[in-house]
């Protein structure tokens, strides 16, 4: 899994009918630093994640395993909203500070 | 399946039902001379692991499998604990 | 599946239950002339393998079951063969009975 940003959402009216009622976002990658990196994936969302979250994605076949994803046209798939992480023992991003 | 060293932790009470239990950890995949191979990412720990310990993961569906409820989207997974890795007569990955 | 050199071991006494008892190699994955390719990887070994030996390797999941035996392992990398010899464009590439000994094997 990789880490992002949620930087803003996709809307599509003429899409394949199974990926209707999914809810896809724009996440921007960003390094275990925490820096950004240019580049970007739309996911769908199983977390009710939110602008500016910082989120956990899974791809590949992986991102097919939800209730929400199964059997669908997904690889990438938002599977959980951080609270906080840290590297060596430092605190490098925390939600709530 | 790949060897790393686990480097960090990450803490997401809002996860996908079925991750709960399971801890997230930052691991740095190793190659064969013990040295950085590609950029850090992310794991479940399907054993007990942390900061500093060398240990060896699976990635794509199969890390899904390790955990303790296998229909997660999950993408990599720690799948054991490293004492030693040896090559040719040498150990690598030792601190 | 790809060729790999058998350049080292790796020891795991804390693993999930269906590695217990498997050999873990360290493989060097090459290319069918020799060289360096791809990224370490850690192998199950299948095929009695040893240091210094050249192997063929699978590394995806439904494979790796079937010859594991079990349809929830989550396993993917398997060493299935030692090489006798690798023939490309009608000449030897590699030959078991000419390698270098383990102690040569050059790190890369």
């Amino acid at each position: 899994m990789l880490i992002g940003k949620v930087v803003g959402s996709v809307v599509s009216t003429r899409k394949d009918e199974k990926l209707e009622n999914l809810k896809l976002l724009v996440v921007q990658v960003h390094s275990h630093a925490n820096e950004p990196k240019d580049a970007y994936v739309v996911a769908v969302d199983s977390v009710q994640a939110g602008l500016g979250d910082m989120v956990l994605y899974a791809t590949g076949s992986s991102a097919r395993q939800t209730t929400l994803t199964d059997a669908k046209p997904c690889d990438a798939v938002i599977m959980a909203v951080i609270d906080s992480w840290d590297l060596g023992g430092e605190n490098v991003y925390e939600k709530w500070a | 399946m790949y060897l790393a060293r686990v480097i960090g932790r990450v803490v997401a009470t809002e996860c996908y039902p079925g991750l709960k239990e399971v801890p997230f950890q930052w691991i740095q995949p190793l190659d064969e001379d013990g040295a950085a191979m590609g950029d850090p990412l992310v794991a479940c720990a399907a054993i007990d692991s942390g900061p500093g310990d060398l240990v060896h993961f699976v990635d794509g569906r199969e890390g899904a499998m390790a955990c303790p409820e296998p229909f997660v989207p999950v993408d990599a997974a720690i799948i054991g604990y490293v004492t030693e890795a040896v090559r040719l007569g040498e150990r690598i990955g030792d601190d | 599946m790809f060729l790999a050199d058998v350049v080292g071991t790796v020891v795991s006494p804390v693993q999930i239950p269906v590695l217990d008892g498997q050999t873990l190699l360290l493989l060097r994955p090459l290319t069918p002339d020799g060289r360096p390719a791809l990224k370490t990887r850690i192998g199950i070994d299948k095929a009695q393998a040893g240091v210094g030996d050249r192997v063929i390797c699978i590394d995806e999941g439904n494979s790796a079951r079937q010859i594991l035996g079990d349809p929830k392992a989550p396993a993917k990398t398997l060493v299935v063969g030692v090489v006798d010899y690798v023939e490309l464009e009608g000449e030897l590439a590699y030959d078991a009975r000419t390698r270098p000994p383990v102690g040569r094997l050059a790190a890369r």
